[in-house]
């Protein structure tokens, strides 16, 4: 069980959230993107073996959206930060 | 050796210390015309497909661990092709004929049993959706039969079929020759009929890069050094995105742990496959007599073999409710296995965008009952650089163009 610290809530077992997998994709602009930006948006995903950052809705809770950086491996959460926060500003991981 | 009833006698005779190892596993060539990244049941029925039906046998299948210990030997074994999409319908109906004569084909008891999979369902919706699923089948030549409560009584009588229960059953299908089979058997005994044919089963043999030259493969890395091939096929099931990552290319895949667990051994008291798609848990008992018991997998993408402890509360809750007399049984093991989920629950077998590389994956909670025709389809696809019709539309290029192949009846619960 991953205990995961919402950035509102604090720790709470994940059986309360759903995950919203890998973070900062990007949405292509629809006037002007091609079949193949579209599909990478859509289905194309890193999978990452290690740290990766994603993202967590706390459904049984506040209710809000926001982000974690664990790794995929050991499951070791390391951060978690509100939606919007850009990756430059939050602490390590890819 | 060929396994007889002769050979039986006469090893018992010598007290069975005189077999001979079931498959080779040397040291690896410096080069091959085919080398096959993965060794699962699936990697291992691609190499013995090679070497069979098209005669390529300078063909090394490369794993990093011992043979079967990812997915082929953590998986519940259930096989059965009741899908609803035409292009599943016949892949997997392809695979499931081919169990049937597997045994024989690989002179290698894989201890197939087709003694049904029943779907129940829980809602009206549910239950609609398996008449239109059973119709599609029919019309594609597939064996299924609807189920009433009536039949359910008499087909599973320990089925708790009161109005009472939270989610209670309205009704179900069948199909008659689904089934399981023994997973070790299955990798072992393609290991050994690959092994046979003069293919290079080489164990403990993690490949670590990939040597592409103008967008073509010419060979791996690997932790015994390098290995020059004409081609590669890539078939590492929950690793597919890591080792494909190496030669630069993306999937649309994500890996998640998926579980289950066995109860101590008790009589025979279950004589068929019962799935149990909305309530999450599904089960059948082994020839040993412990009950082989599944559930979803976890939500969250992982590399760590083992999932969340929720999720057993609930395949149990649920068990429990479907089969009271369980009640009192006690858990013996849990594992899982990491899974590689396409978005549309429907594999990837065809050609990648670097040369000579071929990709299978994306089979999800559910390749099991796919191993020897995934193997049969990606064995043609690299020895013609293209495609066999059964897997034509099961391409990488499907995620960009849109044609998916929406299968919900591979998707959730029902491995
Ligand atoms: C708990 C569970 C229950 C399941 N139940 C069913 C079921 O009832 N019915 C069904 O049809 N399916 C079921 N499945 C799914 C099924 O097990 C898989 O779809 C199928 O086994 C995957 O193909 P495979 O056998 O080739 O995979 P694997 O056996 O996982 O083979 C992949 C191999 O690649 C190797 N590998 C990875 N990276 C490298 C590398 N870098 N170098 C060399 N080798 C590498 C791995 O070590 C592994 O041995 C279940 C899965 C799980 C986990
Ligand atoms: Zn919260």
């Amino acid at each position: 069980m991953l205990l995961i610290p919402c950035p509102w809530c604090g720790a709470r077992p994940d059986s309360e959230f759903s995950a919203g997998g890998e973070a900062h994709l990007e949405r292509p602009d629809p006037d002007h993107a091609s079949d193949g930006q579209w599909g990478e948006y859509l289905y194309f995903r890193r999978n990452v073996k290690g740290v990766q950052r994603e993202r967590w809705l706390h459904s049984h809770g506040c209710r809000r959206w926001f982000n974690v950086v664990r790794d995929t491996v050991t499951h070791e959460i390391t951060a978690a930060y509100p939606m919007g926060e850009s990756m430059k500003e939050t602490g390590p991981g890819a | 050796m060929r396994y007889s009833l002769f050979s039986l006698l006469a090893n018992a005779a010598g007290g069975h210390r005189r077999w001979p190892r079931a498959w080779m596993s040397p040291a690896p060539k410096p080069s091959y015309d085919v080398v096959i990244v993965g060794g699962g049941g699936h990697g291992l029925a691609t190499a013995y497909w090679l070497a069979k039906n098209h005669g390529i046998r300078n063909v090394a299948v490369l794993e990093r661990g011992p043979i079967g210990l990812g997915n082929t030997g953590r998986n519940t074994t259930v096989v059965r092709s009741n899908y609803l999409c035409d292009d599943s319908a016949h892949l997997y109906e392809h695979a499931l004929k081919l169990w049937e004569g597997l045994s024989q084909e690989l002179n290698f008891n894989t201890m197939f049993s087709q003694r049904g999979v029943v779907n129940l369902a829980f809602t009206r919706h549910e239950l609609a959706g398996m008449e239109r699923r059973a119709g599609a089948m029919r019309l594609n030549g597939i064996d299924c039969e609807l189920l009433t409560l009536a039949d359910l009584r008499r087909w599973i009588p320990n089925l708790n079929l009161s109005r009472d229960l939270r989610y209670p059953v309205l009704g179900g299908i069948v199909q008659p020759r689904g089934g399981n089979a023994r997973h070790d058997a299955v990798a072992w005994g393609f290991a050994r009929g690959a092994s046979a044919l003069g293919v290079d089963v080489i164990e403990n043999c993690a490949v670590t890069g990939m040597r592409i030259e103008h967008g073509r493969i010419t060979g791996v890395e690997t932790s015994r050094g390098p290995i020059a091939a004409g081609r590669v096929g890539v078939v590492a099931a929950g690793h597919s995105s890591v080792v494909m990552d190496m030669a630069g290319v993306r999937l649309p895949i994500q890996s998640f742990p998926l579980q289950a667990l066995v109860s101590e051994p008790v009589k025979p008291i279950l004589h068929t496959v019962v799935m149990a798609g909305h309530v999450h848990v599904y089960l059948s008992q082994s020839d040993k007599g412990e009950l082989v018991i599944g559930a979803a997998r976890d939500s969250y993408l992982s590399y760590a073999q083992r999932g969340s402890f929720h999720l057993i509360e609930e395949q149990l809750r649920a068990l429990i409710e479907l089969f009271p007399v369980f009640s009192r049984l006690r858990m013996m093991r849990q594992w899982a296995g990491i899974v590689d989920c396409a978005p549309d629950a429907s594999p990837i077998v065809g050609l990648t965008p670097v040369h000579n590389l071929y990709v299978n994956c994306g089979w999800g909670t559910g390749g099991f009952k796919a191993t020897p025709g995934s193997g049969w389809v990606f064995a043609h696809t690299i020895a013609n650089d293209a495609p066999h019709p059964l897997n034509r539309n099961f391409t990488l290029e499907r995620f960009t163009t849109g044609a998916l192949i929406d299968e919900a009846a591979a998707a959730g619960v029902a491995h």
